[in-house]
Order: structure tokens, then sequence, then C-alpha cells
């Protein structure tokens, strides 16, 4: 990393070159393929996290407006009101405001506070429903941020999810141990289920050099069909006395315990996946392991130059990620899906963890907050469905617009107004720089 | 390392020949010889009795050829031989520091394939219908491989294309909808045509002008194209059924060519996208390697700065390459809904853009492979409705899985390590 030896005048310059993206990422030098591609992780995790709140912000505002605009160009009532639209036009905006208003009204009481209900106690339920959906999306997210920061892509959350949701489940149903310690092992052998196919992804890569896309997208459909076999095949994991491809419930030693009472569906996976943020940002930040890592994610020839071991680092960032995915899956299993669950119990959150990744930075507490506000659209989505009748599907376009806008803050700033400073502000190149420092030095 | 061994230092006046040290990779023999062994063992353990039938050719076909009746497991074990056969050479080429030609690989992959067939279909009734399996390969990998060569043009040009999946649902999406509001599958195909290059559009103006990480892109692209369309066919397509039935292109035989046995029916009697995937796959191989554009593409892809000094435009030259790989990808789309079948599902592409996207990485970048890896995926994945018409004795899971297992070997022990054009996936920055 090319620093700026002198801030003072990296500050009076950042104003003259807006255009520079990144001290390194340019695509001017053609180093090596592997070196150049692995950059882009760093240079996206600047980019995003040096937007600011107030590009944040219009961020937000400018997915909930497409939103909004895709909700009323679709909504009957507003059709059938622009018919006429020149003799009334209140009668349209009316109808729009209606439509628009209503749904995000329903949103809202979907993933935070149902202000029509009749007590407290009901009212705050949503936002535990939030939570509750937020707790495989922050851990799968964490263990996908932690390939990325490695600068490995590993779109193979879907398998991985899978695999472990497989082995917890089984342990789950079919293994018969005291209470406290059945959910323990069920948990410890979904995580192990989880890193052991992430880390085949990892070997694949480091000993055959082939492309972790390709691997980790091929094991997905490898640990689907595998599972759809185990989930076919009596004595397996098929319930037994049935048919269809579904496990028997989990045993009542092996569930997570709810945190607020039977009524309420947030279960002790949620403390499990803060509990993983802290562990995440610990091995990333503060351990040797997490050096490793991140300097192979930014540069693996100035990595295996300075004597780390790539190969094992691959390995090992894939054995983590596919150990935190893991813990989302067991997770679902024992905590949410209880009763049985089939091979659509991954239920595309090794996806939406990816955006929730990138939303987050690649950075743990990012990725707690970015699960956090994806679990509410969640939430709030399927009460948005029910009651307005209006498809889930509109979270996933406002979902992808936020992560698309904020990873643009020059566009945002444009469409605001906003002044436009250097892409990367000096400040936090400086700090970026001097953190750097701090733990080559120690 | 270890191998090394420790050589006398040569006497001064000693002649010291300079060595030739190449560096072959032992992965095609130990591949080659795990799956001979595979093989054996499964026929060694569950034998079949009876014969196996190929029907060489269907129904109508003017040059009928009689079917070929093979015996199943003695087929299967000659076939064992010949490849551990092949293996040794490979082995011994190995040994000897010299690398494994490609015809080893491939006559390998044809003999097992048939020593498969063979040994599965032993004692069946039913017949190998291999037209049938060789057209209906063909089918499936059409979009795979608009789809690839889509994605390699993206990737020639410096902008890595992860929104495959995206432009083969919108283009999927736009020909169902033109499709059904014009009733000609042509004005369906134009439309996907124009989603595909508006996503490219999309693509490009965050990846090119704002310069943001272009994988993030592709895959919130995707996502977003998703959520787009799944949410107009809930909320619009479903309530309007008559903006959601398209009249299909139907098949066309080419005179002479579709009367070739085996190959004529299944290649050369197919809708005009098929035909189409015929032109583009060699159009855009000579695009990129015999024209103008194709140098100015692939210099912009390997190193923008010098393309720029020598005066080419640099983003203009990846705008355009975009939008022609978009154009691309679309007609892919358009495939499922004026030909597969006459209406748009959620989601119905069901992840065929990233297994293109693995056909690029697998065809190394280049489109006459990257479309040959799509037509082998496209192949595995249709082995598995004829191994069902034999009654294959493996679970029905484990064929459909099959083409997955098929592509990690690939590309685990054959490719190997892939090298990208050296500048894809960067921002290019004007100084």
């Amino acid at each position: 990393m090319s620093e700026p030896k002198h801030p003072a005048r990296a500050d009076a310059t950042s104003g003259a070159v807006p255009q520079v993206v990144a001290p390194d990422a340019g695509g001017d030098d053609a180093g090596p393929p592997a070196v150049a591609r692995d950059t882009r992780w760093i240079d996206a995790l600047v980019r995003i996290t040096s937007g600011g709140w107030l590009v944040s912000l219009g961020a937000v505002v400018l997915a909930v407006l497409a939103g909004s605009v895709m909700i009323a160009f679709t909504d009957e009532g507003v059709q059938e009101a622009s018919s006429y639209f020149f003799a009334r036009p209140g009668d349209t905006l009316a109808a729009i405001g209606q439509a628009v208003g209503g749904a995000y009204s329903a949103l809202f009481r979907g993933a935070v506070y149902n202000y029509t209900a009749d007590s407290f106690v009901q009212g705050i339920r949503p936002l535990t429903q939030s939570l509750t959906y937020a707790t495989p999306l922050i851990v799968a997210g964490l263990g996908l941020a932690i390939a990325f920061r490695s600068g490995l892509f590993n779109i193979g959350g879907q398998g991985q999810m899978l695999v472990a949701a497989a082995a917890a489940g089984w342990v789950g149903f079919a293994v018969d141990l005291p209470a406290g310690l059945h959910v323990i092992v069920a948990l410890v052998a979904g995580v192990a289920a989880g890193a052991l196919w992430g880390a085949l992804a990892g070997v694949l890569k480091a000993t055959t050099g082939a492309h972790e896309v390709i691997v980790t997208i091929m094991l997905n459909y490898v640990a689907f069909y595998l599972l759809s076999y185990l989930l076919a095949t009596p004595g397996l994991l098929q319930a037994p006395g049935s048919a269809n491809p579904k496990t028997p419930p989990m045993a009542e030693t092996a569930l997570l315990p709810r945190l607020l009472g039977p009524s309420f569906r947030l279960h002790l996976g949620f403390l499990l996946a803060l509990a993983a943020v802290f562990l995440a940002w610990w091995l990333l930040e503060r351990s040797s392991l997490g050096f490793s890592l991140r300097a192979v994610g930014e540069n693996p020839s100035a990595a295996r130059v300075a004597g780390i071991d790539v190969s094992r680092s691959t390995v090992m960032a894939m054995l983590v990620s596919g150990a935190l995915v893991g813990l989302a899956g067991s997770t679902q299993v024992l905590g949410l899906i209880t009763t049985g669950f089939s091979y659509d119990i991954d239920a595309g959150i090794g996806f939406d963890a990816i955006t929730v990744a990138l939303l987050g930075g690649s950075n743990p507490v990012g990725v707690l907050f970015a699960g956090l506000l994806f679990g509410g659209f969640k939430a709030g989505g399927s009460v948005m469905q029910a009651s307005e009748g209006i498809p889930i599907e509109i979270v996933l376009v406002v979902q992808s617009l936020i992560v698309l806008f904020i990873a643009a803050p020059p566009l945002v700033r444009a469409v605001f107004r906003l002044p436009q400073p250097g892409r990367r502000s000096p400040a936090k190149a400086r700090r970026l720089g001097a953190a750097r420092r701090q733990e080559v030095q120690r | 390392m270890s191998t090394t061994t420790v050589e006398p230092v040569p006497a001064p006046d000693e002649v010291v020949e300079p060595r030739l040290v190449t560096v072959v990779s032992r992965k095609v023999p130990v591949v080659l010889a795990v799956v001979t062994a595979l093989f054996a063992l499964l026929v060694a353990t569950r034998p079949r009795t009876g014969d196996a039938t190929f029907r060489l050719s269907s129904s109508g076909d003017l040059v009928a050829l009689p079917s070929v009746d093979l015996p199943g497991t003695a087929t299967a074990w000659v076939v064992i031989v010949v490849m551990a056969v092949l293996a040794a050479l490979a082995f011994v080429r190995v040994a000897r520091q010299r690398k494994v030609p490609t015809w080893v690989s491939a006559l390998f992959a044809v003999l097992f394939l048939v020593g498969f067939l063979a040994w599965a279909a032993a004692g069946s009734a039913n017949d190998v219908p291999l037209v049938r399996v060789i057209g209906g390969s063909v089918l499936l990998a059409v979009p795979i491989v608009f789809g690839a060569l889509g994605g390699v043009i993206g990737e020639r040009v410096g902008v890595v294309n992860i929104a495959i999946e995206g432009q083969l649902l919108a283009g999927a999406f736009c020909a169902a909808v033109a499709g059904s509001v014009t009733g000609s599958p042509w004005a369906g195909v134009v439309a996907a045509i124009v989603a595909g290059v508006l996503v490219s559009l999309v693509l490009g103006v965050f990846t090119i002008t704002y310069k943001v990480n272009q994988v993030i892109v592709g895959v919130v692209l995707n996502v977003l194209v998703i959520g787009v369309t799944s949410f107009l066919y809930s909320q619009v397509l479903v309530s309007n059924p008559e903006l959601n039935s398209t009249t299909r292109f139907s098949n066309v035989a080419i005179p002479g060519l579709s009367h070739i046995p085996v190959i004529g029916p299944s290649l050369f009697n197919q809708s005009l996208i098929v035909y189409l995937m015929y032109l583009v796959v060699p159009g855009v191989w000579y695009a990129l390697y015999r024209t103008r554009w194709g140098l100015r593409v692939r210099a912009v892809g390997e190193h923008p700065k010098a393309a720029d000094t020598v005066g080419i435009k640099v983003e203009r030259t990846r705008y355009l390459a975009l939008m022609v790989a978009g154009a691309i990808a679309g007609i892919g789309g358009a495939f499922y809904t004026v030909v597969s079948v006459s209406s748009f599902g959620k989601e119905m592409t069901a992840g065929a853009g990233f297994i293109a996207l693995a056909a690029v990485i697998f065809g190394k970048w280049d489109p006459i492979r990257a479309a040959l890896a799509a037509l082998l995926f496209g192949f595995a994945s249709n082995l598995e409705g004829a191994l069902s018409i034999v009654g294959a004795p493996v679970p029905s899971q484990f064929m459909l899985m099959l083409p997955y297992v098929v592509t990690l070997l690939a590309v685990a022990g054959l490719v190997g390590r892939s090298r990208a054009p050296a500048a894809t996936g960067q921002p290019y920055v004007k100084e």
C-alpha cells in the first residue's frame, strides 16, 4: 500500500484530484492478474465505508422512491384513477398516496412496531420477528464478509447452509442426548459440516487453482442434490412413515431456547449471532490469522513474499467462512423451523447474505446493522404482502437499490446536489494508513 | 522442493549442460486414474446382465440406421481396460516431462460415457435414444452458450459480468411480454436484446462511469432483476395472462443437413434461435480475434493504459462491448420464453447465468471453448433424462448432481489455474 506520506499535502491536493480511487487499485499497472483481481474487495470496502451517512441516507431515500414508483405504477387503484387523470388529477394522486403510504406503513408495522395492536407486548412483536429473521442473515453475512476480506468470493452460502442444516438436523432428531448437551452437539455438528463444505472449496482452490466462484457454485448444486437424496431416502433424513422429502421434528432437547417466552419466536440464535459479530471482529482485527487473511486479501503476492502461507490462508478463510454460514443453517433448524425441514431450508439466505456482507462493507459491525436492516425488510415485507397484497419481491428491489446507490456515492451526491468531495476523504485515508502502520509495528 | 537432489558442484572445466525444465501437471493422469478406478468399482460391485441398445435414428428419418446392441457389462469392462491404458499413457507422458495431449482426455471422456451408458442401460427394455440425447443437450445449452458469450466479451474488455443471470432473466421477461403483446416471437427477441442491453448499460454506468466494484454491481443487479421481474410477474402478469402467452418459434429443418444420420435431426432440425447460436459463436470468435474492434477490446481488457496511450477510447470501447455482450445474453434469455416454453415464470433461469459464468472461466475466456464448456454442461444435464428412460440403477438425485460434479472435476483436474484478462475487474482511471 502506498500510504500518503505527507498528510498535509494529501489534504491540499485531494480536492484537485477527485478521480483518485484508491492508491493502488488503478488499472494502469498490469501486475499479476491475481493481485489485480483481489484488490477489488478492498477498493469496494473503501468506497462503501467512505460514503458518509448523508450518502447512505440519500441511497435509502432513492431506493424507497424507486420502490414507490413501482408500487404506484402497478397498483390497480392508481391505474383506475389514472384513466381519468386529466378530468380529476387529484384522484390519481390520492390513489398513489394510498397505495404507497399503505405499503410503507405496512412495512413499518411488520418490521418495527405494530401501532394498531392492542397491547405493547403485541405491538413489539414485529421487532422480535425482525431480529429473528436477521439472525441467519447476520451470521451468514459475517461468514461471507470474512471470505471477501480474504479476497475470496464465496457464493457457496447456499450449499454450506444446506449441509450444516442436514448435519445439525440429523443430530437434532436422531441422536439421544441430555438437554443442554444435545443442542450444543447439534450446533457443533452443523458448524463443522458447514466448515468442511467451505474448506472443500478452499482446498480445491489452494491445491488445483480452480476458481472459487465456479467451485462454490457447483458445490451449491451438489449440496442441494445430496440433501434431496438424503431427504428422499428412508432411514437417513426422511421422516419415518412419510413419503415427503421432509425430516422429522427436532427433539425437545435439541431446540435453542426462546428468549422472550414461547409466544415469541426470537431464539438464542440471536445472541449467538451477536457473539459471532464480536468473534468475527476479533478474528479479523485482532488475531494473527485475521491479519494474514487480510494481507492475502489485499495482495497475495506481497503476502507470500512476507512469509504468509497463501494456500493455508485460502483454506482457513473458507473454513471460517463456511463455519459461520453453517452456524446460520444450524440456528435455522434448531431455533426457527423446528418441525422438520426440507431442501428449501436455506430460503435464499446464502445469496441474501452476499448483499448483507456487501452493504456492511465486509466489516463485522457493518454486517450486523445491514443484517438487522434486511431482517426488518423481510419481516415487514411479508406483512406488506399479506395486508396490502403487494408482492414481497419489492423488498428485493429496494434492498438491491440501496446497496447499488451506497456503492456509488458520486451518483447519490449528484442526485441530491450534495458537495462532491474526493472519492476517499484524506482523513480516512490517514486513519487507515495509521492503523496499518500500527499493525505492522505490532 | 523435497524431490530436489543435491547435485555435486561441477568442476570448473566441466561443461554444464543447460537443463530445460518444463512444468508438467500431474493432475490429468491422477484424475483419469481416479475416474477409471471409480468406474471399475461401480461395475464390479453392481454387475448388470443383458444388452444395452443404442438407437441411432428416430422414426421418420430418411436414413434409418439400425440400432446397436452391446452386451452391457462386457462393454463396460472393455472400456475400463482402454481407460486404464489411457491413464497409464498419461502417467508415462508426465513421467517423461511431457504434456498429456488433449486427445487422450477427450477420448477418455467419450469412452467413459459409452461404457457408463452401456452399463446403465444393460438389460433395460428401453433403448438409449442417442438422437434425443444430443438434441436435448444442445437445447439445454443454448441460453448458457449465449450467456457465456456475453460473459466472455465483458471480461475481455475488462468488465466482470456477474449479471449474466440478470440479463438472461430480463431478456426472458421482456421477450415474454413483447412476444405476447405483438404475437410475434421476433418482437420478443428484439425486446430481449433491448432488455439485455439495458442491464448492461446499468452495469456500465456504475462500473465504468462511477467506478463501483464490478462484482458488487453484478451481484446486486442480479438481485434487482430478480426482484423487478418477480414483482411485475406477481403484480401484473398473473392478473393479465394475455400479457404472458407467446407464440413460440417452430422448428425448421435445414434441407440436406437434417438428414445426416444421428446428428442431423438433433442439430439441424431446431428453432431459429439455435441456428443463430451456430452463427454467433464463430461470429464472436471472429470479431474478437480477427477484427480491429476485437483487437481494441482485448487491448482495453489487458492493458487499458497502453490502449489509451495509443488513442483507443477506453470507456467508450468498454461501453460498446458491454452493450454487445448484453444483446447476446438477452437473446439467450429470449430462448426461455419464445422457444422453450411460451410463458414467463418467476426466476425461470434458475441459475443458468451462474453456470454461464462458470463456462466463461472453464473456457478460459475464449468464445469457442466457453461455448463447448456450455455444451458439455448441457450434455451432462441431459444425461439424467436419458438415464431415467433406461432406468439406471443410480438414484436420480445423483444423476442430477452429475453435471456439477463433472464441472468440478473438469475445473479442478483438467483446467486448473486460469488466467483472466489482466485488467478484468478494474475501473480505468485516466490520469
